[in-house]
């Protein structure tokens, strides 16, 4: 196997990098001198690769390389040489070359590492943005290009966030560690924030010309079943990763001609993607299984696999939709999930009962603004053969 | 973006079962595969001599049973790939033959957004 393309080398140094950085993470304990030496193996991978091949074990290839340049600067560093030193400690209790022993470490090792990657990445102590940016590239394996690309912002700035989310990370003194139990669930809900952010930057882009962007989709989707492989046990994950894969099954019948967005009723239901409806609806499934219907992404897996699981939109269990957008809206106040309810109340009693519910939200406080509340009063009034009130709502004439 | 990956064969040359190690190691790639989100579905075939083909031509049915005179066929294993691009796809497809042994597999692009 010789005379790699320079493609098939990228390839698969890009598929080995969220576990190098996570290796390389714990072995130095800070994050940007774990990239700076990843980054080291990978140029000597790219020298070296096209004449000899790819390595069989082209992970284990990498780290190895990553941690002998390690030693060499220490060599050369007396400012590094706590950190080095203990990797050189590490490196000499392994031994020194490649061998398959090493390998088999390695993969055993690298799932711990990974997960803590993932909640160093997310760690509330950054700022939304930067989780978002740090994940998508230490975790997803995207170029600070890509990542700019995707969100419409300079590279400049992306490169920039990204090296100040290291050096908060290393200011902060944030461990590289998966946390403790009693922290656990607040970091946990913050590893779900930034992946589903990503997911829905890809699903209704806020920025460009592009409707959706189903590249951002799809990474945000690799990191939930990694995640969900990563936490087996936490039903909060598979919500999320079910979730996903439903919203996901719909992607190709959400563009109409000229790329505009096609409402979920009005979707051509034979383009929806059933090998995804499955995993979503298999995900959800484990999330109950292990006590978490109640939690909110299930809750809002459990709502999409009822859009999911109808042939045809009259087919659809709106009182069931109805009363999960009720267990919803009990557990934490959002305009949204009140406006949705008051739709699906519409749908599964009819337009007064929906009226009644929008009519209570108009009178809150915190919805008195909210856009999209007049339009929805407006197309009840006009289902309930009100025009003149529609008209006077500010809805649909 | 969805890649469908199958391994191509010779039906007449007979083909031994998987040793125990094949069956563990392949096991293995299964497991890391899914792990890094890649496998999203993936199967095996029976033999290609108990296949059927259904045939529509002018308006009629035909029916008929293997094994079929086509020197090379899909044989074995398949497997859906969630992949960034092809060349990810490709390096699966590597590390799957370097378990399974010399052989040809075939990886195709699935229509998708």
């Amino acid at each position: 196997m010789t005379s790699e393309t320079h493609a098939a080398i990228e390839a698969v140094v890009r598929m080995e990098s969220a576990r190098l950085i996570a290796g390389l993470a714990r072995y130095t304990g800070d994050l940007g001198l774990a990239e700076e030496l990843a980054q080291d193996a990978v140029v000597a991978a790219l020298e070296q690769w096209p004449e000899s091949g790819v390595p069989r074990n082209s992970g284990a290839w990498l780290m190895t390389v990553a941690k002998r340049r390690a030693v060499d600067q220490f060599r050369r560093n007396r400012e590094l040489r706590h950190k080095y030193a203990q990797i050189g400690r590490a490196l000499e209790a392994e031994g020194d070359a490649v061998t398959p022993d090493f390998d088999r470490a390695f993969s055993d090792e690298i799932d711990d590492d990974l997960l803590r990657l993932v909640f160093t990445a997310c760690h509330p102590v950054l700022a939304v943005q930067a989780r978002v940016a740090l994940t998508l590239r230490l975790l997803g394996g995207l170029t600070t290009a890509e990542i700019a690309r995707a969100y419409l912002v300079s590279e400049a700035t992306t490169a920039q966030r990204i090296v100040r989310a290291k050096k908060t990370l290393a200011q902060a003194g944030v461990p590289f560690e998966v946390p403790g139990p009693q922290e656990r669930g607040a970091r946990l809900s913050s590893v779900l924030e930034v992946i589903y952010l990503i997911f829905n930057e890809g699903y209704s882009a806020t920025a460009g010309d592009d409707w959706t962007r189903p590249a951002l989709c799809q990474d945000a989707l690799r990191l939930g079943r990694i995640l969900a492989e990563l936490t087996p046990a936490e039903p909060e994950v598979h919500g999320l990763v079910g979730l996903m894969e439903i919203q996901a099954s719909r992607i190709s019948a959400r563009a109409g001609p000229g790329g505009r967005p096609v409402l979920l009723l009005d979707q051509d239901r034979a383009r929806w993607d059933r090998l995804l409806i499955n995993r979503g609806l298999a995900a959800l499934a484990k999330a109950e299984q292990l006590g978490g219907a109640d939690g909110p992404y299930a809750l809002q897996a459990a709502i999409a696999a009822c859009h999911a699981r109808a042939f045809r939109p009259e087919d659809t269990d709106w009182p069931r939709i109805a009363g999960l957008y009720a267990v919803l809206a009990g557990q934490a106040f959002s305009p949204v999930v009140e406006l949705n309810r008051a739709v699906a109340v519409s749908m599964a009693y009819g337009p007064q009962a929906g009226l009644d519910l929008v009519d209570e939200l108009t009178a809150e406080p915190a919805l008195r603004d909210y856009h999209l509340l007049p339009s929805v009063r407006g197309d009840l009034l006009m289902k309930l053969g009100r025009p003149d009130e529609a008209q006077r709502a500010g809805g649909p004439a | 973006m969805q890649f469908f990956g199958y391994t191509l064969g010779d039906p007449t040359t007979p083909m031994t079962g998987p040793s125990p190690e094949l069956m563990e190691e392949m096991g293995k790639f299964i497991e890391e595969a899914t792990k890094a989100g890649v496998l999203l579905a993936t199967g095996g075939l029976a033999p290609v001599e108990e296949a059927t083909k259904v045939i529509r031509a002018d308006g009629k049915f035909t029916v008929v049973d293997g094994p079929f005179a086509e020197a090379k066929e899909l044989v074995g294993g398949w497997a859906l790939m969630e992949c960034r691009d092809k060349d990810e796809a490709i390096e699966w497809t590597k590390r799957f033959l370097a378990i399974a042994g010399d052989g040809e597999s075939t990886i195709r692009q699935v229509y998708g957004p």
